[in-house]
């Protein structure tokens, strides 16, 4: 019985973990771009959250859209005015300063929200739970993060595989050089996609919000785990990202019930397991 | 050569004062007229994950500032003091060369620092590799000296510790649990990290005293700091029956743990989060699941003690602190304090203040009252370190605010008690 909770934990996990790597695996897919501030947003939308609904007392179902228009709002002007000037051919320009907003985003959090670490309170939410048997129980919460990532990758592959955007985006994906040519403008395409990738971003940080407790430094933990969903499910695979996130929250929950100092590691070993067998990723679409 | 014993700071220190001599000589005498500033070194972890410890900083520091004013009188003579900050960035290397910075190019006439051993450890390192007198507070000692590979019999030239210990924690967290009835099985949550490792220590750590004192351990071993997921621990103190949990872990582990252990069923009578649960800002946005955590406690408004600087008690210190800051009161709050109570202390007993040797003399001489308790170095467990009193607090949830109640003080009687102790739920 213990296994097969650690199994069903693992998938709930895997449904946060694609969340965290959605966005950045969007980024990555269109436009070859490494974003190293992709915890620090989210972080920030969490933060963005806690401020309307603690701080203006503005009502939960009122701010998370708000969080979600003001990110894509952010993200759409943060490519078209900053990082559409880095993206070129070398991959080095945009890692660089992405690391360096991620710094400056990590330092006007603490000017503004103090280094206190934070949560959302979601009141019943919180601890409700569904009970499957006397050892299995399922959280409310962490069910709702995982149908969240299968809504949020579903959509995404609808926008990408069913819109004229998704058909502009593909487009600029496969080769930047002839869309222009057509009439397509890549700077504003590229916006549009981060603008896409950061409303993933905002739901992100909302269930982080939710889930634990968080402060201005907790991003970069963040980045690592969604770099290696991201390799896993294969480069550009929105699918392959849930699946890989999948895969890596049951190796660590599976790990952790055989040892749990391993619970971190197993996740390692079997990304790097993976890497060697397929390097390129399970669903590589490029 | 006839002095074979010339070690290289010994000469660097010989020959330098020459150069003074000499230099002195040239510029003739008002430079004596004027008395030398003397300049605290002091160095906290402002930014990072460290940064709560660091709230009361800037106003602990406004606080000296205008109640040492134009000057400290030492021996006779009105001595001008200055403060020169620096951020670890909560890093220890930074910590470390920080410590280097204020040694050589602000050439401070003694070092500090408080909070962890990533902050307190490198500074001590610098300030007794440059002969540099040191003053540090907020860290387990343990970490702090053995950390630092000191050795009990010889101890330290220029480095002074003081807080708690390990043995303190073991005690208080243990009488804490003697206070409820339960089936006595215990589950343990350390780290992977100094804390974690220390605590569970098969021979220093909690194990065998727990063991001693009549307890069952459930411990599943040393996870890594940053776990998404804690369901592995949650079914094993299911499993073993676990009405008692204890800890050390960082905020937002033990917010994934106890929040996860309600969607899991898992209700203990005690949760012990060290750490995670030692600021009210951290307890706050837990709301009500937040009453009946328990924590140890080093500083509290209720301590009976006093500042022998600005004779503020406990109490005066906490409530001036949120009516200029606006913020709750944290237990750093007194430990800053403290920390520049010894050491202006210590430079008002120096036959010298601009001499380190003279300090760090008197530094050991240490025998003050200070708002965190008596100061003795002479009196500590190992040479250069002074332990302060530790008792046990639980969280109760007031009017939709958590206050720390102090709800168990065996070893330290003279605190008082504020609350009792019960069960979660």
């Amino acid at each position: 019985m213990v296994w097969i909770n650690a199994v069903l934990q693992g998938v709930l996990l895997g449904g946060l973990y694609a969340l965290f790597a959605a966005g950045l695996s969007l980024m990555f897919g269109v436009m070859r771009f490494i974003n190293m501030a992709h915890g620090d947003f989210i972080i920030t939308a969490a933060y963005l959250l806690l401020a309307l609904v603690t701080g203006f007392a503005i009502h939960p179902a009122l701010a998370v859209p708000l969080v979600i228009v003001a990110l894509a709002a952010a993200g759409y002007l943060n490519q078209r005015i900053l990082l559409n000037r880095v993206l070129g051919k070398d991959i080095l320009p945009p890692v660089l300063v992405t690391f360096g907003l991620s710094i400056i985003i990590q330092n006007a959090l603490l000017e503004v929200f103090s280094a206190d670490s934070q949560k959302l309170q979601a009141g019943w939410l919180d601890t409700a739970s569904f009970k499957l048997s006397e050892d299995l129980a399922i959280g409310a919460l962490p069910l709702l993060m995982f149908l969240a990532a299968v809504a949020v990758i579903a959509g995404l592959q609808f926008v990408f595989y069913k819109t004229p955007l998704g058909r502009m985006l593909r487009a600029t994906s496969d080769d930047p050089e002839i869309v222009p040519l057509m009439g397509g403008s890549n700077a504003h395409i590229f916006a549009i996609a981060t603008a896409l990738a950061s409303v993933v971003v905002a739901i992100a940080g909302i269930f982080l919000a939710m889930k634990t407790n968080f402060d201005p430094a907790a991003g970069p933990a963040r980045l690592l785990f969604a770099f290696e969903v991201v390799i896993i499910g294969g480069l550009g695979s929105l699918w392959g990202t849930l699946i890989g996130g999948i895969i890596l929250g049951v190796a660590q929950t599976v790990g952790a019930q055989i040892d749990t100092g391993s619970q971190v590691l197993a996740g390692h070993l079997v990304f790097l397991a993976l890497l060697v067998v397929r390097p390129r990723g399970l669903f590589p679409k490029t | 050569m006839s002095n074979t014993n010339l070690s290289r700071r010994g000469f660097l220190r010989t020959s330098g004062a020459a150069g003074l001599v000499t230099a002195a000589g040239g510029l003739a005498s008002p430079a004596i007229a004027s008395p030398k500033p003397i300049r605290i070194g002091f160095v906290s972890p402002q930014t990072g994950p460290l940064a709560i410890f660091a709230e009361s900083d800037r106003y602990t520091l406004e606080t000296y500032a205008k109640a040492i004013g134009d000057g400290l009188m030492i021996n006779g003579t009105k001595h001008p003091v200055e403060f020169v900050v620096k951020d670890s960035q909560s890093s220890s290397n930074r910590a470390s060369s920080a410590a280097q910075e204020l040694i050589f190019d602000d050439e401070v006439t003694i070092l500090t620092a408080t909070s962890t051993p990533d902050t307190t450890n490198p500074v001590a390192d610098q300030a007794e590799l440059n002969g540099v007198p040191c003053v540090t507070n907020d860290t387990p000692w343990q970490p702090h000296f053995f950390g630092r590979g000191g050795n009990p019999e010889k101890g330290f030239q220029y480095t002074y510790h003081f807080f708690w210990g390990l043995e303190d924690v073991i005690s208080t967290f243990i009488n804490q649990w003697d206070m409820l009835d339960t089936n006595k099985v215990v589950g343990a949550l350390w780290p992977n990290d100094p804390d974690g490792n220390g605590w569970s220590d098969p021979k220093l750590g909690f194990p065998p005293v727990v063991t001693e004192r009549g307890y069952q351990l459930v411990d599943t071993g040393r996870y890594q700091n940053m776990s998404d997921d804690f369901s592995a621990q949650i079914a094993a103190f299911k499993d073993a029956g676990v009405e008692i949990v204890t800890g050390v872990m960082i905020p937002p582990d033990f917010v994934t743990f106890w929040t996860q252990a309600a969607q899991q069923g898992f209700n203990p009578k005690v949760m012990q989060a060290a750490k995670a649960t030692e600021f009210p800002q951290a307890v706050a946005p837990l709301g009500d699941r937040g009453d009946g955590l328990s924590v140890e406690v080093w500083w509290s408004p209720e301590h009976p003690f006093s500042s022998t600087f600005t004779g503020q008690s406990s109490a005066d210190l906490a409530a001036d602190y949120e009516a200029q800051t606006g913020n709750a009161w944290t237990m750093p709050l007194g430990f800053k304090h403290s920390l520049f109570e010894v050491t202006l202390n210590a430079l008002q007993r120096s036959e010298d203040p601009t001499d380190p040797d003279s300090i760090a003399a008197a530094l050991a001489a240490t025998d003050v009252e200070t708002v965190v308790g008596h100061i003795n170095f002479a009196n500590g467990p190992v040479p250069n370190v002074a332990k302060t009193p530790l008792v046990g607090g639980q969280w109760h949830m007031e009017g939709g605010k958590p206050v720390l109640k102090i709800v168990e003080n065996g070893d330290h009687p003279e605190i008082p008690l504020t609350g009792e102790m019960k069960p979660i739920g």
